[in-house]
């Protein structure tokens, strides 16, 4: 599988206004609220797994629901969603098949798909997790001046919109990681050098906004040089 | 926008038994690995094991050196590792400059040190103003921070995880690293709290 489903944009949150008054905290909230929500939890990564999928993947497949999917459940919501996803990617149930099963345990009667043929991802990781070991020099040292590109190609990414086109400053040259712009789509590790990139907030939201420093890390297929 | 899910929305509860009875008839995931993942996370792996760093970082110098200059190794010193904890930076609070961390994406938290992220970690307000209006933020969130100090948000967007050692609060000074390890909350390690003296 490596069709690429445009991004729809609704989990890339940065700045957005309209959002309303910030959270409270809790300290004593239990780890999961519901049950179901370890349930989800549980059945997601492995999920993960049973797909032949991986993290980055999975991020996509959470990115690609719409904003009533994304939202209206909350974080296990949008995990078990993304999931489903993963399992029809790869062929593992078929469309309509929890909506019967659950038509089914509620006194419905639905017909059920049978379980289709799977067909998982054409793709083995080189090594676990995310981080890798190569060869490649550093394009970029603390102290550079870089800029967050402008990419809106349809896919996975990991810059996000607030940072697109604004310029910071290299702070920490961190491990080299996967590409999850290409690992997404099982097209390739595309393992490269990470940045940390300070930027002072005034160059991302305009002289009105609040003094601070916002720092974020960019993949070097996002950054380039600036004068 | 589109969306590969179909179908009316079934209440979310129902929607996850259906698909776990689905799964385990199919034999495609064990019932009892998911209860042990389940058990791990609410058990065994969570803010206690970021208190007990921070104690330890408050009272041993040499400690607290290496837990800045390599985050990940030396968290693992103390048995602190696995999943989103591939690569940890710690980043200390002073009293010029607070750290905040955010993952505006998804909700990026270093697991190994924390646990599962807490409601007002995921809360689309959090990952959507935090980033823009910090210091406002952190108002309405009960921390307000004088001036004078500089702001600093960290925006979780590789597989980098952060961790903020917060300031270790006046009147703490004749606490044994135990007693301090129980006054760190997991907010003030995520920098939208301050650990006070209880």
């Amino acid at each position: 599988m490596t069709v690429i489903h445009a991004a729809s944009g609704v989990a890339d949150l940065g700045g957005a206004d309209g959002w309303g008054t910030a959270p409270v905290l809790d300290p004593n909230e239990p780890v999961f609220k519901e049950e179901w929500e370890g349930r989800a939890f549980a059945m997601s990564l492995l999920s993960m797994r049973i797909s032949g999928a991986n993290l980055d993947a999975f991020r996509h497949a959470m990115n690609r629901l719409d904003s009533e999917h994304y939202f209206d459940d909350g974080y296990y919501g949008r995990w078990l969603y993304g999931a489903e996803n993963l399992l029809m990617d790869s062929d593992i149930i078929a469309p309509g098949t929890v909506e019967a099963r659950a038509t089914n345990m509620t006194g419905g009667h639905a017909e059920e798909p049978a379980a289709p043929e799977p067909h998982k991802p054409d793709y083995a990781p080189t090594a676990a997790g995310s981080i890798r070991v190569i060869d490649a020099p550093q394009r970029f040292r603390v102290g550079q001046r870089v800029r967050a590109k402008i990419m809106q190609a349809p896919g996975h990414t990991r810059l996000q919109k607030y940072t697109q086109g604004h310029v910071g400053t290299v702070a920490i040259v961190e491990p080299a990681q996967v590409l999850p712009d290409t690992h997404a789509h099982f097209i390739a590790e595309n393992a490269q050098w990470v940045y940390t990139v300070r930027f002072d907030s005034r160059e991302l939201f305009g002289p009105s906004a609040e003094q601070f420093s916002l720092n974020t890390d960019l993949y070097e297929d996002y950054m380039e040089e600036a004068s | 926008m589109s969306t590969d899910v179909t179908a009316d929305r079934i209440p979310i509860k129902l929607r996850t038994e259906a698909l776990e009875q689905l799964l385990v008839e199919r034999g495609l995931v064990d019932p009892n690995v998911m209860d042990a993942f389940i058990k791990t996370y609410e058990k065994d792996v969570g803010p206690l094991n970021g208190a007990k760093v921070v104690a330890k970082a408050w009272t041993d110098a040499e400690f607290k050196a290496r837990l800045l200059e390599n985050g990940t190794t030396t968290v693992a010193e103390l048995g602190f590792k696995g999943p989103q904890g591939e690569h940890i930076v710690v980043v200390e609070n002073t009293e010029s400059v607070h750290n905040v961390v955010v993952c505006t994406l998804c909700s990026c938290y270093p697991w190994p040190l924390l646990g599962l992220p807490p409601t007002w970690y995921k809360d689309p307000v959090y990952r959507a103003r935090v980033v823009k209006e910090p210091r406002a933020v952190l108002g309405e969130m009960g921390l307000s921070l004088p001036e004078s100090t500089e702001i600093t948000v960290w925006d979780s967007s590789s597989e980098v995880r952060f961790f903020v050692l917060p300031q270790r609060p006046a009147g703490s000074e004749d606490l044994s690293e135990d007693e301090l390890a129980a006054l760190v909350s997991r907010d003030s390690m995520v920098g939208v709290a301050e650990v006070v003296v209880s």
